[in-house]
């Protein structure tokens, strides 16, 4: 089995470097999350912005009007805002991060699910689609995903993080199991 | 300096953008915008994301917590606890996250390094967003109403100190690498 956490090769550090220790990354996310409370009193979060997101495109198609007149989307409006700007600029750093270290890469189905499920476009795009589906709409029934319940709520101790994380582990190795079911890698 | 920023000030727009960057690079270097590690962690076979989160839990919370002593914060941002909810949201978030192979994160960050299926995937996220909307007036009703327990936090709902769950989790973090380590270390020889 070849560790994906060993794969740095070279001597390139810093942002050069394709990969941190992730004792380093997970302070860093943990240090960034100071920051987020105490400079703009919030937590770090991402699904909510992703719905809104969703409110947006829905209100191009069907008018701004019916959208808010939606019972949820009354209270999460779509609007341009802090959070817009935190998940456009998560995705500026995750491509400046890739391209300094030369692993940017265009991927149509991955490692493990080709071992696994075959080399089809088609089913690993449907897959990727109907995964996507389930799991915003699992975040939103929650309330959060993996940042807002996963890291900032459980380093709060909140209930809610602890039991949301406890769930959706559970419910992962489940899926898992049930999905990747050839032995290898 | 009088912090907090508002976050529809314009220094609160700048902040988004620096603390997205940040988290767009941790990401990537931490290797979690990499599909394969993140399912791996399911399958007991990458501990990756394990590593991180719960790093970033014990840094991130110990400070948080010192800071709230300290009275630095104003206040915590506590979630509501709808047990049935939480339960049946997660449950279904584990699931998109093992077929999808990211989370609403990292999978935003992944697009950026070339991940296609991510792309392809956002666009599920986005539908996922306009169904849970249509159907929220019922899920409210059938669903986040049951367990509705209100923003609940561990210290309070069990009358331990805060100091003794934080001693807790640092021993089972520190625990768990070492048992880690030993596990990779030996797989790798």
């Amino acid at each position: 089995m070849e560790k994906s956490s060993s794969s740095s090769v070279g001597s390139d550090r810093g942002l050069k470097s394709p990969s941190w220790n992730p004792y380093v990354v997970g302070a860093g996310i943990g240090i960034l999350s100071w920051l987020v409370f105490l400079i703009v009193n919030k937590p770090l979060g991402m699904s909510t912005e992703v719905s809104k997101f969703s409110g947006w495109l829905a209100g191009i198609f069907v008018g701004m009007d019916s959208v808010v007149e939606n019972a949820y989307w009354a209270s999460k409006t779509p609007k341009f805002g802090y959070s817009t700007i935190f998940l456009i600029a998560t995705a500026a750093g995750a491509f400046l991060s890739a391209k300094l270290s030369n692993t940017f890469r265009w991927e149509k189905v991955p490692q493990v699910w080709r071992e696994q499920r075959g080399p089809g476009v088609a089913g690993r795009m449907i897959a990727a689609f109907l995964g996507g589906a389930v799991l915003l709409y699992g975040a939103r029934m929650a309330g959060g995903c993996t940042s807002g319940h996963g890291i900032s709520g459980t380093l709060q101790l909140a209930a809610s993080g602890w039991i949301f994380f406890a769930a959706m582990f559970a419910s992962g190795i489940v899926t898992a199991k049930l999905l990747f079911r050839k032995s290898g890698s | 300096m009088n912090l907090p920023f508002s976050t529809s000030s314009t220094a609160g727009l700048v902040l988004a953008a620096v603390f997205g960057l940040i988290f767009g690079i941790l990401l990537n270097k931490g290797q979690v915008t990499n599909y394969n590690v993140i399912v791996n962690l399911f399958r007991f076979r990458d501990w990756t994301v394990l590593k991180i989160m719960l790093t970033a839990i014990v840094v991130g919370g110990i400070g948080v917590f010192g800071m709230m002593s300290a009275g630095i914060l104003e206040s915590y941002h506590i979630k509501d606890t709808n047990l049935l909810g939480l339960i049946l949201g997660g449950a279904l978030f584990g699931v998109g996250m093992v077929v999808y192979g990211y989370c609403p994160g990292t999978g935003v960050a992944a697009i950026a390094t070339g991940s296609l299926h991510a792309l392809v995937g956002f666009a599920g996220m986005v539908v996922g967003g306009v169904v849970y909307a249509l159907t929220y007036p019922w899920v409210k009703a059938n669903i986040l109403s049951v367990g509705a327990l209100g923003k609940v936090r561990l210290p309070e709902a069990t009358s331990i100190p805060e100091f003794v769950y934080w001693i807790a989790i640092v021993a089972i973090a520190l625990t768990l690498f070492r048992v880690l380590g030993k596990r990779e270390a030996a797989a790798s020889s």
